[in-house]
């Protein structure tokens, strides 16, 4: 992969100072100066970056004793895996002693019906918005990116009397609905760009054999937008799982997601502090988009990016 | 957003319509009358209920007269700055480092956007520990002989707000850096051949050429770093929940403690209409600027 980068960057005559040289690979100056500036900041800033996640993980192997005597950024002498064990199983938030699993299943039964939810809305509509434009559907879609910057305090309070008059509030189904909702101009956006850019011939075409709106979504567009489905996954579950607002004002104590519980039990003022357990717990927390992002790498990039370029 | 017209028979459209629902009872009920309706209720003095019991201007004079509002602005105000102006810089230099077609670029990419995956809550849960006094940053460098070593951010309330910046950047700044290689790769290499052929260093090719010619990256990537300031909740209740004291207090979590702990609702209406108004003058000249001479075709 490297050589590959190196090989890449003899032809193209940017930065380097050798570039509108002779052609051919360039001669290697391994440790000239620009190299080492260059690569010694990129390190220094990297070894920053990743400092959190390995004092993090220091941390949670350690036991208490260790902590208090010992320095954060040194590894555990004696590796034990009970901080873990604890944050998942016994971790205490006010009366409950069940640990971080609870979290963890709730953020699992809100996490995987909002993204399916909010992804099945959102690529119909943008696919309505890119192929079956209806007078005044473009108004519609204006006032949802504009909303989009809305600061969520201003909706917070209507929506709790919304879902208290259909019965939902407290109920993990009033927070999928709220993810839903907060999640449609962003992913309406992204499917709307998409099968805008989708050759339309090929919709046509499916129009003259007699195919209706949802056979051809169902039969062309959904088959050929695969990559922007992914796309839209990993934003959402990132994003839905990584919420806190929602979960802490939609949902009862029972039904609060993964964050909000490893947040009361991290800054609950009972009890003496268990340093290793918190950052258990932390990981622990962090761990699923964690692996989402190292799994999908460029399309995670992609993911995000798709919220910065507007359409 | 081009008007393309399509060969569709309006009463074929039907289905487009009913798909389209979700979209328009979101525009219109919880975005429109959402935000109408918090507004309007900003008016009223409501306690624990909502009431349609108008007091004029009331909640916004006695919002501005309480001190934990005055922190939160001043705090959302300096936690802007800084956001904005070390994540712009960071983000840029950070590119402009990747760009210059080094070896294992995606392993540095993956390393600085990794934390942009993060939640607050973890994020702010991780910098409270490192920036722990005892056995933080803090601790470790006292313990290393420097005994009046001092750098607790969280504790003193005068530059806890930096603390949460340190957080904040060291979360964020991935997605700007990923932003701004965006940018940088869209600039055409023969701009680049130009400037080296006029012998222009490089510092004044990035400060002079390819940043201007970056103009709407930036336009952007300032639109979505000013949007997020706004919102800046979690982070805070992880990090310090708003202390010492006040010290950390942010609009945000002044309206949600206000709507949902202290039972003043007309007082949370009013902060959040606050809010949406700052929101709004910083992304209407934005919208008028990319979107307001399009209208007109």
């Amino acid at each position: 992969m490297s050589d590959h980068a190196v090989s890449l960057s003899a032809p193209s005559p940017s930065i380097n100072a050798d570039a509108w040289g002779p052609s051919g690979p360039k001669p290697r100056h391994v440790f000239s100066r620009r190299n080492i500036f260059l690569y010694g900041t990129l390190i220094l800033v990297a070894l920053y970056y990743l400092l959190p996640l390995y004092v993090m993980v220091v941390t949670s192997l350690k036991g208490m004793p260790e902590i208090r005597l010992g320095n954060i950024f040194s590894p555990p002498l004696e590796i034990t895996f009970e901080p873990w064990v604890k944050a998942w199983s016994t971790a205490c938030t006010g009366l409950n002693c069940d640990g971080l699993s609870r979290g963890f299943w709730n953020s699992v039964r809100i996490t995987v019906p909002s993204v399916i939810l909010s992804i099945a809305i959102a690529s119909v509509n943008g696919y309505a918005l890119a192929n079956w434009r209806f007078k005044g559907a473009d108004t519609f879609f204006i006032i949802l990116i504009v909303g989009a910057f809305i600061p969520y305090q201003v909706m917070i309070y209507p929506i709790v009397i919304i879902l208290r008059e259909i019965g939902l509030y407290g109920s993990l189904s009033g927070l999928v609905i709220v993810h839903s909702i907060f999640g449609m101009p962003i992913l309406t956006l992204l499917f709307r760009n998409y099968f805008t850019s989708m050759p339309e011939e090929l919709f046509r075409a499916a129009r003259v054999d007699g195919a209706g709106f949802w056979g051809i979504y169902l039969r062309i567009m959904l088959p050929m937008s695969l990559p922007i489905f992914v796309v839209a996954v990993i934003l959402q579950v990132t994003g839905i799982w990584n919420d806190f607002l929602f979960g802490v004002v939609y949902t009862r104590p029972d039904t609060y997601p993964m964050t909000v519980q490893l947040n009361n039990i991290v800054n609950s003022v009972q009890g003496v502090k268990e340093y290793n357990v918190n950052m258990a717990a932390t990981i622990l927390t962090g761990l699923v988009p964690l692996v989402i992002y190292f799994i999908s790498g460029r399309l995670f990039v992609r993911g995000i990016a798709a919220g910065a370029v507007k359409g | 957003m081009s008007k393309s017209e399509r060969p569709s028979r309006l009463f074929r459209n039907l289905n487009a319509k009913v798909a389209s629902i979700p979209m328009i009872l979101t525009a219109l009920v919880v975005f429109v009358g959402g935000t109408a309706w918090t507004v309007l209720y900003s008016f009223t003095n409501s306690k624990l209920l909502p009431r349609l019991n108008f007091v004029g201007l009331d909640q916004y004079y006695r919002l501005w007269a309480t001190p934990r509002w005055l922190v939160s602005i001043e705090n959302l105000l300096i936690y802007g700055v800084i956001s904005l102006v070390f994540s712009l810089v960071i983000g840029f230099v950070l590119a402009a480092l990747l760009d210059q077609k080094i070896r294992f670029e995606d392993t540095f990419r993956t390393i600085f956007l990794y934390p942009f995956a993060l939640s607050f809550i973890v994020t702010g849960l991780v910098w409270q520990w490192l920036l722990n006094p005892d056995f933080g940053i803090q601790g470790v460098i006292r313990s290393l002989g420097w005994t009046s070593f001092n750098f607790d951010p969280l504790y003193n309330s005068s530059i806890v707000i930096y603390g949460i910046s340190i957080a904040a950047l060291w979360q964020g700044t991935g997605l700007i850096m990923c932003l701004m290689l965006a940018g940088l790769r869209g600039i055409d290499e023969d701009i680049w051949k130009a400037a080296r052929v006029d012998g222009i260093p490089m510092w004044k090719t990035y400060l002079f050429i390819i940043i201007p010619m970056m103009r709407p990256v930036f336009i952007t990537t300032l639109v979505i770093i000013a949007s997020g300031i706004v919102k800046v909740y979690d982070l805070v209740v992880a990090q310090t929940s708003g202390g010492p004291g006040i010290a950390s207090e942010v609009p945000a979590k002044y309206v949600y403690d206000y709507m949902f702990f202290a039972q003043n609702l007309g007082q949370g209406f009013a902060a959040s209409t606050m809010m949406l108004l700052s929101v709004m003058i910083v992304i209407v000249p934005w919208a008028y600027l990319e979107f307001g001479g399009r209208k007109r075709v």
